[in-house]
């Protein structure tokens, strides 16, 4: 059920975003904004439990969904700046409390999830207007965000909008790019080879940014092509849009 | 943090990286049969019927895997085929060898089968005397060299055509050098003609069982099923417990879905169907063919009901050619008969989730594997459902080998982990010195070390987001 | 074995019931179906592109466009089945140079002869799949089963009027749901492999090439 332009919602920053890319979640926050969305930012943030529950451990991982649960009481939408984090929400958690008391709560919960891009179009339907100088970017479909949570191509139409922007398809744009959570620490050297190759592939396109919808994959990405020297830019959506729809 | 049993895939994958040849063998093959697979799917929402057809029927197929069975043994013995049981890959070695003793066997031609490879079941055959000869010309050229397959369905995929080239020059008698396919192609045909005329038995897989007829179906290309099925005078094929189907009508789809998602094809060149040895009047075909039907752990994944779609398999291999992990380094870093992401789930919980915890997380999670398989097997699903049973004894579960993957260093970090998350106070201490100081830790640190061989060390931003909306709230207060 | 059956349909017995099965719509299936005009289209064009070869014919010419054939092929002998109509009939209308040879023993008779002396097969066939492109085969008494493939070249009688839409309706209209001979196949070209460098070979094992006689007996 897609809720009619809610006048309110709540923002999920996500462990990596938080840490990471602040200004990423910033940016996210500002096109909500801008949309005529008031944002309720719950403090007491922390992760969605997703590495744990992927290694197995789901009692570690319950303990702490229950406590981000807990920050969203109000029959709002739950927003995040993260194709992987709004997956494991949606789709995972109402596995991860299956038999729990707080089954039903946790469905009611999930439905209410969105990852960010999917909000601004979905249920938004939000304009864009370019004012930035020409350029030209790649995309890097996050797994997760596709395969996982099913985005249909919600990103991409947002960059459509965009006069300005000409958007350069990797040559496997559906391809993992090896970060995995855990999987990058455990498995390096394959890890490794997967990040070493997207980053070629990125820079086979001939585009100055590469974008992304999730932390995970920004910081792999980014980590290998600064480790090579390049010059591409590797950044999140919702600053890459936030930038080009406001003159500085 | 590993036992010394265990078995650990980061090693054999770390090494296979190493090696460009081979990578560049599976890149080029894997991307050719990805392009493939696609031309034969043209349209999406086809594709979705077909599949949730396949998965449909193969559901049904599962949910009434006794009866069938019971079914398929009755029909197959009414058809002349004798039917034989085994629990275990040592037991049906051993059925398979009385078979080929009681004719005074010793020659014998395989069509390809993966369930042999399961079983190891030449080199069980040649410790007795038996020469066991593979005649698909993928599984010919790794036997050549004493391999494995690669693949399941490409088993000599890991080799160009130069290394082969030069491997039939050596090992073939009066065999010149040629980098030809035709001419290999025609080497290999006539070695194995000669060896198809004289033999005293064949081998073959199984692809699908079908119940109510008593029928062996095989799919193939080269016609060394064929051969191997039907010119010597003893046939026996193995399968695994799983592939049986309830009637005929069944297969058109499997059958449909199985070529187009493996090879790309639309249709293969051969689908043999067998429903009995040679018959009243009939001038060919064995005179005596034999079923065994091996479990070896499937009906023990069989009994619970989130992991019994892993037997909902046909084999096909889309999984493997689309997944980032394979693509990179090839099946024989598996250390296993079922290489890719089918393999990541059915090996661990055939051998034991504990000695094979460490192939259970060889997966990014990406999910490619899933995406393609034509009966939808959860195997990402399936993964965290098995590294959650590495990890815990649950007293409910089946699973070979749970809990013994668990360390008390994984532990440890779990619990830390949770600590540090449900205390938003503390994570925000932490946090707090991560972005002051995170900059400060050495990229040799444990975690850091791995990350930093092939990317540059991730900062923490000065300020987390967090910190700035308590700071915006703080101004609008 | 009984102890292995019995131990494994006992757990196999002893697993909790699942829930029903998802629903099974064949809707995807059904709908492969063509006039009978575009199923020989349909059947020419996937055979083709898997090497087949077809030779065009009418009812009453088709013996002599196989003879056509082998003479100008210098095929020196034919083996076929002298107990099928489609045999019989090709023996008797037979004025070529090759040799025709009756398959009419056990093959231990003359295995030997069979792999190293025989330049080409000819059978009959009980339909053709229009969807992928595909002969259907019923190997039996007057047809054995190595006809269509020991020898290097398989020539295989088709009629248009017996091809069907798809191997799904193939199996319906022929019966062979409720019950099957020792052998029935599918055959779509002639032997291949693409297991070196997935470059695509012909004549690994079976046939090297496949004649497809196409009988036009529509209307």
């Amino acid at each position: 059920m897609t809720p009619a332009r809610p006048p309110r919602a709540y923002f999920y920053a996500t462990c990596l975003v938080d840490l990471f890319f602040p200004d990423a979640g910033m940016a996210g926050i500002q096109l909500l904004r801008q949309a005529g969305v008031q944002v309720i930012f719950p403090e007491g943030q922390t992760c969605c439990g997703q590495p744990a529950f992927n290694c197995g451990y789901w009692e570690e991982a319950r303990d702490v969904a229950r406590t981000q649960l807990a920050l969203f009481p109000e029959d709002l939408p739950v927003i995040l700046p993260s194709g992987s984090c709004a997956g494991m929400m949606k789709n995972h958690y109402p596995e991860l409390f299956h038999g729990q008391p707080e089954e039903a709560q946790i469905k009611a919960f999930s439905g209410r999830v969105y990852e960010l891009t999917q909000f601004l179009v979905d249920v938004l339907d939000v304009k864009l207007e370019d004012l930035g100088e020409p350029v030209k970017v790649t995309w890097h479909s996050s797994c997760h965000a596709v395969r996982d949570l099913g985005l249909k191509g919600e990103p991409q139409a947002l960059l459509a909008q965009l006069a300005k922007v000409e958007l350069a398809t990797l040559a496997r744009e559906h391809e993992c790019c090896g970060f995995g959570g855990t999987f990058s620490v455990r498995q390096p050297e394959v890890s490794g080879a997967m990040v070493c190759d997207k980053a070629a592939d990125a820079e086979a396109t001939g585009a100055s940014v590469v974008l992304s919808t999730d932390g995970g994959c920004l910081l792999n990405v980014k980590g290998a092509l600064d480790q090579k020297g390049s010059p591409l830019k590797v950044q999140h959506i919702a600053e890459f849009l936030w930038e080009r729809t406001h003159a500085r | 943090m590993h036992a010394e049993t265990d078995i650990l895939f980061r090693e054999s994958a770390a090494k296979a990286l190493l090696d460009p040849q081979l990578r560049a063998n599976f890149r080029r093959a894997m991307d050719g049969l990805i392009t493939k697979r696609k031309a034969q799917f043209p349209d999406p929402e086809d594709l979705q019927e077909l599949r949730h057809l396949s998965t449909a029927i193969r559901s049904r197929s599962l949910l009434n895997l006794p009866a069938l069975l019971v079914q398929l043994e009755a029909a197959c013995t009414r058809n002349g085929i004798q039917v034989h049981w085994a629990e275990t890959c040592e037991q049906a070695n051993q059925l398979v060898l009385d078979i080929l003793q009681a004719q005074g066997a010793t020659r014998l031609v395989k069509g390809k089968s993966m369930v042999s490879e399961e079983m190891h079941l030449n080199a069980f055959l040649e410790s007795h005397g038996i020469e066991a000869l593979e005649s698909d010309l993928g599984e010919y050229i790794i036997q050549l060299d004493g391999e494995t397959p690669s693949h399941i369905i490409m088993p000599a995929i890991h080799k160009n055509k130069d290394q082969i080239a030069r491997q039939f020059s050596q090992k073939i008698k009066d065999a010149k050098y040629t980098e030809d396919v035709d001419e290999l192609t025609a080497m290999a045909r006539k070695v194995l003609r000669q060896k198809f005329l004289e033999a005293d038995a064949g081998i073959s897989g199984v692809n699908f069982a079908v119940a109510n007829t008593g029928t062996l179906c095989l799919v193939e290309n080269e016609g060394n099923g064929r051969m191997s099925t039907h010119v010597p005078p003893l046939h026996i094929a193995i399968m695994g417990l799983e592939k049986v189907v309830a009637r005929l009508e069944d297969v058109a789809p499997l059958y449909a879905i199985l070529t187009r998602s493996a090879t790309g094809q639309a249709v293969s060149t051969y689908f043999n169907l067998i429903s009995g040895p040679r018959g009243e009047g009939e001038k060919d075909g064995p005179q005596a063919v034999h079923l065994v039907i091996l479990d070896n752990g499937r009906s023990r994944i069989y009994g619970d009901p989130q992991l019994q779609a892993t037997l909902r398999c046909i084999r096909c291999g889309a999984c493997m050619n689309h997944c980032p992990v394979y693509t990179r380094v090839g099946g024989h870093a598996y250390e296993a008969t079922y290489p890719g992401p089918i393999g990541k789930i059915l090996t661990p919980q055939m051998e034991g989730v504990g000695v094979r915890h460490d192939l259970l997380h060889g997966s990014s999670l990406c999910g490619a594997c899933g995406e393609v398989c034509p009966v939808e097997i959860p195997i990402p699903d399936i993964l965290v459902r098995l590294r959650r049973e590495a990890t815990h004894q649950d007293p409910a579960s089946s699973v070979a080998g749970k809990g013994t993957g668990r360390t008390d260093a994984e532990d440890r970090a779990w619990r830390l982990w949770a600590a540090l998350s449900k205390r938003p106070g503390l994570y925000r201490i932490v946090t707090w010195f991560a972005t002051r100081f995170g900059w400060a830790l050495p990229s040799g640190a444990p975690l850091l070390r791995d990350w930093t061989r092939f990317r540059t060390k991730p900062v923490p931003a000065r300020r987390s987001l967090s910190e700035r909306m308590r700071a915006e709230r703080g101004s609008h207060d | 074995m009984t102890e292995a059956r019995t131990a494994i349909l006992e757990r196999l017995s002893a697993a909790p019931a699942g829930g029903p099965p998802p629903l099974e719509d064949t809707a995807v299936m059904a709908r492969r179906h063509w006039p009978a005009a575009e199923r020989v289209v349909r059947l020419r064009k996937g055979m083709e592109a898997v090497r087949t070869e077809f030779l065009e014919a009418i009812p009453s010419d088709w013996p002599s466009v196989v003879q056509d054939f082998c003479d100008h092929e210098g095929i020196r002998n034919l083996l076929y089945g002298p107990g099928s109509n489609d045999g019989a009939a090709l023996a008797t209308a037979w004025d070529g140079e090759a040799t025709l040879l009756p398959y009419d023993r056990p093959v231990e008779a003359f295995k030997t002869q069979l792999f190293t002396e025989v330049d080409a097969g000819f059978t009959s066939t009980v339909g053709g799949i229009a969807e992928t492109g595909g002969i259907l085969l019923m190997p039996g008494p007057a047809e054995p089963r190595l006809l269509s493939l020991v020898p290097p070249i398989h020539i295989a009688l088709l009629r248009a009027s017996t091809i069907q839409d798809s191997l799904w309706s193939a199996i319906t209209n022929l019966g062979w749901g409720e019950s099957l001979p020792p052998n029935a196949l599918l055959i779509s070209g002639p032997s291949k492999t693409a297991d070196i460098e997935q470059t695509l070979a012909y004549g690994v094992h079976g046939p090297k090439r496949l004649i497809v006689v196409l009988v036009n007996d529509l209307r």
